[in-house]
C-alpha cells in the first residue's frame, strides 16, 4: 500500500489536517502564544523551529490537548482537525490523542516489557479481538517504528533497559501502535547521539507516507533535513511559516534570517 | 555555609600547588571538624540504642522464664467426682477450692519427701509458696482429662511470684521481711526443692499466649490476649487507612485542581499529621463511642480511633510516593490516548506501590506502639481474662492492646509486673521489627527502575 502510485498522488495534494486559527495560549497571567494562525498539512513532515522559551512545544502541546494537565494553562482560538474543532465540549481528550499520537523529548517507554510498551495503547483502545491479532498490531508498530529487528527476539525485556535511541524508537512505535492520523513529535531526537538521530530521521521520512507529522526541533539541519513545510516562533509569535526550502533559502521575514543564519537565538 | 564568599577585591596572593594557601588550610580543617561532629552524633546514636536496647533485654528476658514446681497431685475421686461416672458436667461443679486442698497436700507430700526441715505445718501455710492460679490451671486439666480422676498426675505448677523472683534474684530474705505474702521459711524450702529439681525455671509460653491476670497473680499475666486485641485494631486500621488513605492522596494528587480548598485540605493533612495522638482518643471517645454508641474498651473503636491517626501518615508518604513518579510517564500514557484514571492506575500507582505499603506499614507500626488514645477509649485497664469467642467479638468484645497492657503492668504495684513490662516491650519491639522487615522486602520486590 506503500507504493502505489494513486496513493503518491494524494500525499502531493496535501489536504489540511490541522488548522489553527487565531491561537492563544495563557500560562496563568503569562500570554505564552500569540495569535497563531497555521495550516498543517496531511502526509507532510512540519517542523516547528525557534529559540527556546518561543512556545513552539507548548503550541504543539495543544494540538493534542496535552496542555490540559496544566491547570493554568488556558487555550483560545479555533483548532480544527479534519474539520472539527478539537477544543469543543464535546470532545474526549482521550479520543483526541488515540488519534494526535506523541513522542517525547526523553524516551520515556513504560517500565514493561518491550511487547508490553507497544500493546498498551491497542489495548485500552480495543484495537484487537485476541492475542494473535495484537501480536500482528505489536508486530507492524515496531516494524514501523524501524526497531523489530533489533527486538524481536527479546519482546518480554522491559522497554527500559534499551539503548537510549531504541528507546526512542520504541516510543515511536507505541506512538503508531494505535493508528493515529497525526504525529506529534516533541524534539525527539534531542537526547540522541548522532547515528541514533539518523535513524530516527529515517524513519520520520517514512512515517510520512501514512501520517501528518509535526517535530519541533533545536536544530536547524534537523528541520531543513526532515520536513516538508517549516514554521519559525519567535516570542510566542509565529513569525514564518512556508516550505523549508524557502525559509531556509530565502526567508521573508529579517528574524528568521536572523535565526537560521545564527544571529539571534 | 559556601565558600565563594566575596574576598572584598584583594588580589589572592599566588601559591605553589605544593603548599597550602590559608583559606584551603582553614577549609579543610573545617571540613575535618564537621566529619568529627558527624562521627560523634552517630556514635552518641549507636550508644544511646545500645543502652536502651541492654536495658530493655536485661530487664525483660526474665520474663519469658517462669519458675515452675513439680508435682505429683492425686486426683482423689471422692473429692473430684462424688458420681463417680465421670460426667462433665457433673464434675464442673467441683470450684476449685474443691482442688486447693489436694494441690497443698500433694506439695506437702513433696516437702516432706524432700527431707526438708520446716516450721510450717501441713495445709494452708505453705500455699504461698504456689500460684493461686494452680487450682484453676489443674481443674481445667481434669475437666479435660476425666479418666484421669483417681490417679496421681504430674503437674507443673506455677510458683508464686515471690518464688519465681527469689529464683531470679528480685526478692530477698531481707526483701520479705514486713511482706505478708511469704515467709523466710518458705525460701528454705525452695532452696531445698530447687537442689533437687523439684522447683525449676523453664519457658514460660503462657506470657506470650496467655491473659492478663488479676493484681496478686503477676506470674500468671501473659500478653496473648492483648496482642489478639492490637491483632484487631490493626487489620481494622489497615482495612480502613489504606484504601480511604491511597483514595485521598490520588485524588489530591493526580486529579483535585490547584485551588484555595485543596491547599486548605493539604495544609491541614499535614497538621494532622503533628497533632497528639490523644486528642485523637478523645475525639475517638466523643465521636465513636458517645456519640456513635459503640462499646467501650473494643479493638474496634480503638481501630477506628488509630485509623484517624494513621491517614495524615498514610496520604503524606503516598502522596510523596506519587510524586516521585517522574511526569513522563505520565506523558507517555496520556500520549498513546490513555484516560487520566488508567494513565494512574496502568502505570503510576505500580510505579508508586513500593512508596505507598513502606508508607502504610510505618503507619501501622505507629498505630501498634500507639498508647495515648486507647487510654481515653477505654482499652487501658481492662482486664480481658479469656479469648474472644469469634472475629465479631474479637472486634466489638472489651480488650486491651499491647502498649495498653505494658503500660498497665508497668504501673502495678508488685515488682514481677516491672519484668513483665519489660518483657512485653520485648514482644512489641519485635513485632515492629518484623513490619519494617516487611517493608524492607516490599519495598525491594516492587522496586523497579524507570
Amino acid at each position: 500500500m506503500y507504493d502505489s502510485p494513486l496513493r503518491k498522488t494524494e500525499v502531493d495534494t496535501n489536504a489540511s489536517k490541522i488548522s489553527a486559527r487565531d491561537v492563544q495560549v495563557y500560562y496563568g497571567d503569562t500570554h505564552a502564544i500569540k495569535d497563531v494562525n497555521v495550516e498543517i498539512l496531511d502526509k507532510t513532515v512540519t517542523a516547528f523551529i525557534g529559540p527556546s522559551g518561543c512556545g513552539k512545544s507548548t503550541f504543539l502541546r495543544t494540538l493534542n490537548r496535552m496542555n490540559d494537565t496544566i491547570d493554568i494553562c488556558r487555550v483560545e482560538g479555533l483548532i480544527e482537525l479534519d474539520g472539527e474543532d478539537i477544543y469543543d465540549k464535546r470532545v474526549d481528550p482521550v479520543q483526541l490523542r488515540a488519534k494526535v499520537g506523541m513522542v517525547f523529548q526523553k524516551p520515556n517507554p513504560f517500565p514493561k516489557s518491550i511487547y508490553d510498551n507497544v500493546a498498551y495503547g491497542p489495548r485500552i483502545h480495543g484495537l484487537a479481538r485476541n492475542k494473535a491479532e495484537l501480536d500482528e498490531i505489536v508486530e507492524k508498530a515496531l516494524r514501523r517504528g524501524a526497531i523489530w529487528n533489533e527486538v524481536k527476539d527479546r519482546l518480554d525485556s522491559p522497554g527500559t533497559g534499551l539503548s537510549g535511541g531504541q528507546q526512542q524508537r520504541l516510543c515511536i512505535a507505541r506512538a503508531v501502535a494505535t493508528e493515529p492520523e497525526v504525529l506529534l513529535m516533541d524534539e525527539p531526537c534531542s537526547a540522541l547521539d548522532p547515528i541514533a538521530t539518523s535513524q530516527v530521521e529515517e524513519l520520520i521520512d517514512e512515517l510520512r507516507e501514512n501520517y501528518s507529522v509535526v517535530i519541533v526541533t533545536h536544530s536547524m539541519q534537523q528541520a531543513a533535513r526532515v520536513s516538508q513545510k517549516t514554521a519559525f516562533f519567535h516570542l510566542g509569535n509565529l513569525v514564518e511559516y512556508g516550505d523549508t526550502s524557502q525559509i531556509f533559502t530565502n526567508p521573508v521575514d529579517p528574524r528568521t534570517e536572523s535565526y537560521i543564519t545564527g544571529r539571534i537565538g | 555555609m559556601t565558600d565563594a564568599t566575596f574576598t572584598g577585591g584583594k588580589e589572592p596572593a599566588k601559591h605553589g600547588l605544593l603548599t597550602l594557601d590559608a583559606r584551603t588550610k582553614k577549609r579543610n580543617a573545617s571540613e575535618k571538624r564537621f566529619r568529627i561532629y558527624g562521627l560523634a552524633a552517630i556514635g552518641a546514636g549507636v550508644f544511646f540504642l545500645v543502652v536502651l536496647l541492654t536495658a530493655i533485654v536485661s530487664n525483660g528476658i526474665g520474663a519469658f522464664q517462669q519458675t515452675f514446681i513439680e508435682v505429683p497431685v492425686y486426683l482423689e475421686e471422692a473429692k473430684l467426682d462424688k458420681t463417680g461416672n465421670r460426667d462433665p458436667a457433673e464434675m464442673a461443679k467441683v470450684s476449685t477450692f474443691g482442688y486447693s486442698p489436694l494441690i497443698q497436700n500433694a506439695l506437702w507430700k513433696v516437702i516432706v519427701d524432700s527431707g526438708a526441715e520446716t516450721e510450717f505445718e501441713e495445709g494452708k501455710d505453705i500455699k504461698e509458696m504456689i500460684s493461686a492460679s494452680a487450682a484453676a490451671k489443674v481443674r481445667d486439666w481434669v475437666l479435660a482429662n476425666p479418666d484421669r480422676v483417681g490417679e496421681t498426675v504430674d503437674f507443673q505448677i506455677l510458683a508464686s511470684s515471690r518464688v519465681d523472683g527469689y529464683l531470679k534474684g528480685r526478692v530477698s530474705r531481707e526483701s520479705i521481711a514486713q511482706d505478708k505474702n511469704i515467709a523466710a521459711g518458705h525460701l528454705d524450702l525452695v532452696d531445698v526443692l530447687r537442689e533437687q529439681g523439684v522447683v525449676h525455671k523453664s519457658f514460660n509460653w503462657d506470657f506470650i499466649t496467655g491473659a492478663d491476670a488479676s493484681e496478686s497473680r503477676a506470674e500468671q499475666a501473659g500478653l496473648g490476649v492483648s496482642m489478639l486485641g492490637s491483632l484487631f485494631m490493626m487489620i481494622t486500621v489497615l482495612l480502613l487507612a489504606l484504601p480511604i488513605g491511597v483514595a485521598a492522596s490520588i485524588y489530591l494528587e493526580e486529579f483535585a485542581p490547584t485551588n484555595r480548598f485543596t491547599d486548605f485540605i493539604e495544609v491541614n493533612i499535614s497538621n494532622l499529621a503533628a497533632v497528639p495522638s490523644i486528642v485523637f482518643g478523645i475525639l475517638g471517645l466523643a465521636a465513636f463511642i458517645q456519640f456513635a454508641h459503640l462499646p467501650q474498651s473494643a479493638p474496634l473503636v480503638g481501630g477506628l480511633t488509630l485509623t484517624l491517626m494513621t491517614l495524615p501518615t498514610i496520604v503524606i508518604s503516598t502522596r510523596a510516593a506519587l510524586k516521585a513518579v517522574p511526569p513522563s510517564i505520565r506523558d507517555a500514557a496520556l500520549g498513546v490516548g490513555a484516560s487520566k484514571m488508567q494513565a494512574t492506575f496502568h502505570h503510576v500507582l505500580p510505579l508508586a506501590m513500593p512508596g505507598i505499603l513502606t508508607g502504610t506499614i510505618i503507619g501501622l507500626a505507629q498505630a501498634l506502639g500507639e498508647t495515648a488514645p486507647l487510654l481515653l477509649i477505654g482499652m487501658v485497664g481492662y482486664i480481658a481474662t479469656n479469648y474472644p469467642e469469634g472475629v465479631f467479638s474479637g472486634f466489638l468484645s472489651p480488650n486491651s492492646a499491647m502498649p495498653a497492657q505494658i503500660y498497665e503492668w508497668a504501673k502495678r504495684a508488685d515488682p514481677a509486673y516491672y519484668e513483665r513490662a519489660w518483657g512485653g516491650i520485648i514482644v512489641l519491639l519485635l513485632f515492629l521489627l518484623a513490619m519494617n522487615l516487611i517493608a524492607i522486602v516490599l519495598r525491594r520486590k516492587f522496586e523497579r527502575r524507570w
